[in-house]
């Protein structure tokens, strides 16, 4: 943690020498910048989130590993049914911070939180809160691919059998539509009771989506989902989030800085556990208003 | 000398030293298999009869079972050196041995006489020699020297079948009485130890003994009956010197002719042999007969170790790996329960023998089984406390592969199902465990290659030369393991090295260590084919 805080100070400042030098350079190569042009080919990301109810508030958050920092106080509102992304360099605590959106960090030995996350303006941190009810509401999909060594039937039902659902029949109907919303029900109808590790890793992947999506969740939480998956699967998952945020808030982190212009409403940039920016993706992307976004998002840094 | 500083730097040495190695320990391996498989399994084929005439006109039969070089006996005539071979003679009440050296300088001649029969017998070993008369009772049915085999071995054959009703009447039937008097004998006791002795309630279980007493005694007449129709049909045998024997068929236990049977025949009676060994009583201070007492026992201990060490060295792995807060103390816990592992097997079973026999059985009998004292039943060893004893010797194995196994799981299966609402058990329940099920059956694997070769620990916890009774049996009920029972191990340590006659035990020897072997490898198999379905349940589990 340290080692990797030291080499982002070192690669900063070497960034902020070299950022005069290069404005030139930048300007040129944002002509052609493959972001850029996401924008100018589709309508999106042209609304204010202003009017929008928010989901998530989070307040004055402080994150501890023993005695590092990974947040500092950072604050934010993520709207519903919208995208939002958090970007950043590794180690900047983007995980770590939507990993404190379901509390699965509470898990973590010395790890500490101060501050608070209101989901529909309940802090979700208050002691009688219970983590695993705030799971079923918070769903959660891993970088890591992580279907159950169980049949592809088992793997959705987990989560409404742990809520004590038992009948065949209902379980049943929550693993079709499940599999339906995550776009895989018609490459598994006929193998549900096979292995889930038989599957293509990006199937395995909308799998674990299907999972999440399986205790019908408020939000859906995505660490990196796509950065073991070719861009075929990825773009499917892509156009799965587009769907997806009809009927639930997601907040998705991604190292992929195409992908967050690409699918998010609004972006987060981090560094060092701070928050730097928050805004409309397109500002973001476009027209960042601090000039450490600016250097992130044109590739001169991370 | 650059060309050295290469040739150490490729590390051809290297590889040629661990493929040595490698090799050297596989053939020690192979070659103590293959002596154990030789010897085991070479005692079952019947060798043909030779008949040795010596030089000084004397007469010697039996099965050439050694051949060994005279010391110092290569001289000019002799380039190779002189032999001499070791004869299995057999008639041991005849000639007070079973074996005798012969020197080949002094046979003048060999035979193989095709009518030889060769016996085995009840008491006193193998007889080889001939039929020279047949009795009913006192007055002769035939006689005269070689008597034919169907005259006789009918009457064998009879003998077989009573012997069996015999055994049945002994153990089961004999063995259910006693059990029933035992137990109405116990219930006076207790009534009487309580001091509420109503007329009613004893004169019912006064009953009960009298009315056993009574079966028993019908059924002893009907055993001095058997016996008497056993002795009544006897057989003169007659050695190769014209040595005579009689005595009653019922002795005898079965006969064949060596020298004039085929290849197949021998064949038959080699798979014969060997299943008698595997299903058959001990006899003979355990140097004859069969060894299924030992089999049983050492595969009824392992598995009921097996019962008991699973569900105790998982429950403490998952509390030491999953619950507990990780620190000094679990550090020095692993540690502990690593050297454990390492104490000798021997201070396991002093310990078995003073906390589970003494203390714990001891207190069973005083709350339990008062009515018994002075003659312990719990109190003393058995097949439960020589299992306990081994499932603590072996805890200490599946505890460090069941945590292991917890560690092989991915963190993010325990992430994935806390993720959708899990508990923690929930999660371990349903996804950890099952995942680390390999890693808990390697445990198993290892726990029951060290339990079923131990033996020390058991000498002191409950086995012994001879059980009267299997630990399962017919009676109620049916489970007793507070019985003593009889081992594999302990019987190799018996046969060998505690018998009598040492070098007519020495096949049993071999043959029950190959019987170990192969329980060792029968039990390993079953858990690692057992393993394998695990791991192919759950194949890619550490993507």
């Amino acid at each position: 943690m340290e080692i990797e805080q030291n080499f982002m100070e070192q690669s900063m400042s070497m960034a902020k020498t070299t950022s005069a030098k290069s404005t030139r350079l930048a300007l040129e190569t944002r002509q052609t910048d493959p972001i850029k042009k996401i924008f100018e080919e589709s309508e999106m990301a042209q609304h204010s989130f202003t009017d929008t109810p928010a989901k998530i508030v989070i307040q004055d958050m402080n994150f501890y590993y023993g005695t590092v920092q990974a947040l500092k106080s950072v604050n934010m509102t993520i709207p519903a049914n919208k995208v939002t992304a958090f970007i950043g360099p590794s180690g900047c605590g983007k995980s770590t911070l939507l990993r404190c959106l379901n509390r699965l960090n509470d898990l973590v030995d010395g790890t500490r939180v101060e501050g608070t996350i209101l989901l529909d303006d309940e802090n979700i941190y208050r002691p009688e809160v219970d983590a695993t009810d705030l799971r079923t509401r918070v769903g959660m999909v891993f970088q890591k691919i992580n279907p159950f060594p169980k049949t592809v039937w088992q793997n959705v039902a987990y989560g409404p059998q742990l809520q004590k659902i038992r009948k065949r029949a209902t379980l049943d109907t929550i693993v079709e539509t499940s599999l339906q919303g995550a776009g895989l029900w018609d490459e598994v109808k006929d193998r549900l009771h096979g292995s889930a590790l038989g599957l293509s890793g990006g199937q395995q992947q909308r799998l674990c989506i299907a999972r999440a999506l399986a205790v019908n969740p408020e939000v859906l939480l995505m660490d990196e989902p796509c950065s073991a998956l070719d861009p075929i699967s990825t773009g499917r998952i892509e156009e799965l989030l587009h769907t997806l945020k009809e009927r639930l808030t997601v907040v998705i982190v991604t190292h992929n800085m195409q992908q967050a212009a690409r699918v998010s409403d609004l972006t987060g940039f981090f560094l060092l556990g701070e928050l730097i920016e928050f805004e409309d993706t397109k500002k973001i992307f476009t027209n960042p208003g601090d000039s450490r976004t600016e250097d992130y998002v044109t590739g001169r840094f991370g | 000398m650059k060309f050295l500083q290469r040739f150490f730097a490729s590390g051809t040495l290297f590889i040629w030293l661990s493929g040595g190695a490698l090799a050297c320990s596989l053939l020690l391996i192979g070659g103590l298999l293959l002596l154990i498989f030789i010897n085991g399994m070479g005692y079952f084929w019947q060798k043909d009869l030779v008949q040795l005439t010596l030089k000084n006109d004397t007469r010697v039969l039996g099965e050439i079972v050694d051949t060994q070089r005279i010391p110092e006996t290569v001289t000019a005539d002799f380039p190779d050196g002189q032999f001499r071979i070791q004869l299995k003679v057999g008639n041991r009440d005849v000639y007070g041995l079973d074996f005798r050296w012969v020197d080949e300088a002094d046979i003048a001649q060999r035979d193989w006489p095709k009518d030889v029969i060769a016996f085995e017998r009840r008491e006193w070993g193998n007889f080889y020699g001939w039929v020279t008369a047949v009795w009913d009772g006192d007055s002769p049915l035939a006689e005269g020297r070689n008597i034919a085999w169907d005259v006789w071995y009918p009457f064998l054959e009879q003998a077989e079948s009573l012997h069996q009703e015999i055994h049945h009447i002994e153990r089961d039937v004999i063995g259910a009485i006693n059990a029933d008097m035992e137990r109405a004998r116990l219930s006076l006791k207790t009534l009487e130890l309580k001091g509420n002795v109503s007329q009613g309630s004893t004169d019912s279980l006064q009953q009960d003994i009298q009315k056993g007493e009574a079966a028993y005694q019908e059924q002893i007449q009907r055993l001095v009956g058997l016996y008497e129709r056993l002795n009544r049909y006897r057989v003169t045998l007659m050695d190769v010197t014209g040595k005579e024997k009689t005595f009653p068929v019922g002795g005898l236990v079965k006969a064949w002719r060596p020298n004039s049977m085929s290849v197949w025949d021998k064949t038959k009676m080699y798979v014969k042999n060997f299943w008698n060994v595997l299903t058959d009583e001990p006899r003979e201070a355990n140097t004859e007969g069969g060894i299924f007492p030992a089999i049983f026992g050492t595969v009824m201990m392992v598995l009921v170790m097996s019962v008991v060490v699973v569900p105790f060295g998982v429950l403490a792995a998952v509390y030491l790996k999953e619950y507990a807060k990780q620190g000094l103390l679990t550090r020095m816990i692993r540690i502990a329960v690593n050297n454990l592992a390492g104490v000798p097997s021997i201070v396991f079973g002093v310990f078995g023998l003073g906390f589970f026999v003494y203390a714990v059985g001891g207190s069973i009998d005083q709350l339990f089984f008062s009515a018994s004292l002075p003659n312990p039943t719990f109190g003393t060893g058995g097949m439960l406390w020589a299992s306990l004893t081994l499932a603590l010797m072996t805890v200490p194995v599946v505890i460090v592969a069941t945590e292991e196994g917890l560690s092989a799981v991915p963190r993010e299966y325990r992430e994935g199902s806390l993720g959708l609402g899990a508990t923690k058990f929930e999660s371990l329940m349903r996804v950890v465990l099952p995942c680390a099920m390999p890693g808990i059956l390697t445990g198993l694997i290892l726990a029951v290659s060290r339990a079923t070769g131990e033996v020390a620990p058991l000498m002191l916890t409950g086995v012994v030369k001879l059980a009267p009774a299997l630990p399962l049996d017919g009676q109620f009920p049916f489970i007793h393991l507070d019985r003593k029972f009889m081992h594999l191990g302990f019987h190799i340590y018996d046969v060998g090295f505690q018998s009598p006659n040492v070098e007519a035990a020495k096949p049993m020897v071999y043959v029950t260590t190959l019987v170990l072997v192969l329980v060792v490898l029968l039990l390993n198999m079953t858990a690692i084919a057992l393993r394998t379905r695990m791991r192919k349940r759950y194949a890619g589990a550490s993507v």
